[in-house]
């Protein structure tokens, strides 16, 4: 008898107090260092799902259980909260990402880009992560884009983007300055920060989404990404703020 | 919308990836099969196992240690840009690497099986008419086992074709080099095109029915030892 009340309240002990938040793979890093903080401060504690910010809009929209979602662009969120998935009047931006261009050798501007003729250049896949569109605007914006078509590789988020530089596959890769500034991040190299007038402002957005309605400490965590903790980890990061 | 609704890129790249690597296969697979079944040797317990581990390991595994191997720093990489001047990684040829290792044990298994099947006294009575042992491998031994190359290459040819994990590791999604049927149809789901993820998929499952329905036949009176 016991069994089955214990057996029973059970959902309702994993939800109190743990927040399911899936988040674009640029915010991983910094998000960790927030959710230790948080559970600090709270006792709350954070779940972490990352991937691209495509791949979570569409796991999202066929209700995975996320509770709250921190994308890497602000359409995402937006088409959740327009397709009656996340929470209306809740989306709000949490900061905007700066895109660098970064190797292990000597990484000097647009120059490195125009002298690639052997070698690979990666960016995120366009098409689900907001950093890979971004790059793609870069390339466009300075005429590389069709010329340097065969020296592309896609990683499938912005972390197996940073990952194929890393391990030498790729010569250059575009990735999030968040990935570059992460105090964790063993590997030297040199990074570009590409000027923001050369591509679309990357406005990263948070959004509470349906299920995370039930969930106080999930509105809680949203109001927590507003604070002086939560914002000194992402500036230490090289995230901006809309005020800013 | 500006693109097709079926891209046939991506089928034609899987069968040519797929084709090239059973031909590889059939030839590495056959004398490592062919060992197998004669040796007596202690290591012939070592290399069924390391024939096998694909087939336990995750993906992952594999994708791991081929973008350390195959990448311009990596022992395989390296030397082969040194060569010529690309690395493996990111290339036609790097899947190629790793569908073979990747698919080994579906050739490799088939064919030792048959071997073993065949048993002693016809390569004995061939070399005993006088035949060479190359000779009598090839012209008593290979017919004799033509069940299990046909298993072996309708199995090798489907489960490279049916590749995902590693080419997600190691591909880098270029159309016409690496973005393969499964990596297309993952892009597809991610972006929500669910119809050309449709089309694409229940391709795939048709063909991989029929697929082993072929094997089940071929293999109607052998018992099948593939996995």
């Amino acid at each position: 008898m016991w069994v089955v009340v214990w057996i029973m309240a059970l959902p309702q002990l994993a939800w109190s107090g743990e927040v399911y938040v899936a988040v674009a793979s640029n915010f991983l890093s910094p998000l960790k260092e927030i959710a230790t903080r948080y559970k600090e401060d709270t006792g709350d504690r954070l779940i972490l799902i990352s991937g691209s910010t495509g791949k979570l809009y569409a796991q999202a929209r066929h209700g995975a259980p996320f509770d709250i979602f921190l994308a890497g662009d602000s359409k995402r969120p937006a088409l959740l909260e327009r397709e009656g998935m996340g929470v209306i009047g809740t989306r709000f931006t949490y900061a905007i990402g700066a895109l660098v261009l970064w190797g292990l050798e000597r990484v000097q501007g647009e120059e490195s880009l125009a002298q690639m003729s052997k070698g690979k250049l990666a960016i995120a896949n366009p098409k689900t992560a907001p950093y890979g569109r971004a790059a793609q605007q870069v390339l466009e914006s300075l005429g590389f884009w069709k010329k340097l078509q065969p020296s592309l590789v896609r990683g499938e988020n912005i972390a197996q983007t940073l990952q194929f530089v890393a391990t030498g596959n790729a010569m250059l890769g575009f990735v999030a300055k968040s990935q570059v500034e992460d105090p964790r991040f063993k590997f030297k190299g040199s990074h570009w920060e590409v000027p923001v007038d050369m591509h679309e402002p990357i406005v990263q957005q948070a959004i509470l989404l349906n299920r995370g309605l039930a969930n106080s400490s999930a509105k809680q965590f949203l109001e927590y990404l507003h604070g002086a903790v939560a914002k000194n980890i992402m500036r230490s990061y090289g995230f901006r703020f809309l005020e800013e | 919308m500006d693109f097709p609704l079926i891209d046939a890129e991506p089928i034609w790249l899987s069968l040519q990836l797929a084709g090239v690597t059973v031909v590889i296969l059939l030839a590495l697979g056959t004398p490592i099969a062919w060992w197998l079944t004669q040796t007596r040797s202690r290591f012939r317990v070592v290399v069924e196992a390391l024939v096998a581990l694909p087939l336990v390991l995750p993906p992952t595994v594999l994708g791991f240690y081929l973008l350390i191997l195959l990448g311009s720093h990596g022992w395989v990489g390296g030397p082969v840009q040194a060569l010529t001047g690309s690395a493996l990684s990111f290339s036609f040829t790097g899947l190629v690497f790793a569908s073979t290792l990747y698919s080994l044990p579906f050739v490799v298994q088939p064919l030792h099986s048959a071997f073993e099947s065949i048993g002693k006294t016809p390569m004995e009575t061939a070399q005993s008419l006088g035949a060479s042992r190359l000779d009598a491998f090839f012209s008593v031994i290979t017919p004799l086992a033509r069940r299990g190359y046909l298993t072996a290459m309708v199995l090798g040819f489907a489960h490279t074709l049916g590749e995902f994990g590693v080419v997600l590791m190691v591909g880098g999604n270029i159309p016409g080099k690496t973005k393969v049927i499964s990596i297309e149809i993952y892009d597809r789901v991610e972006v929500l095109e669910y119809a050309q993820a449709h089309i694409l998929s229940i391709g795939l499952l048709i063909f991989s029915f029929l697929v082993l329905v072929m094997v089940y036949s071929i293999n109607r009176r052998l018992p099948m030892q593939v996995t």
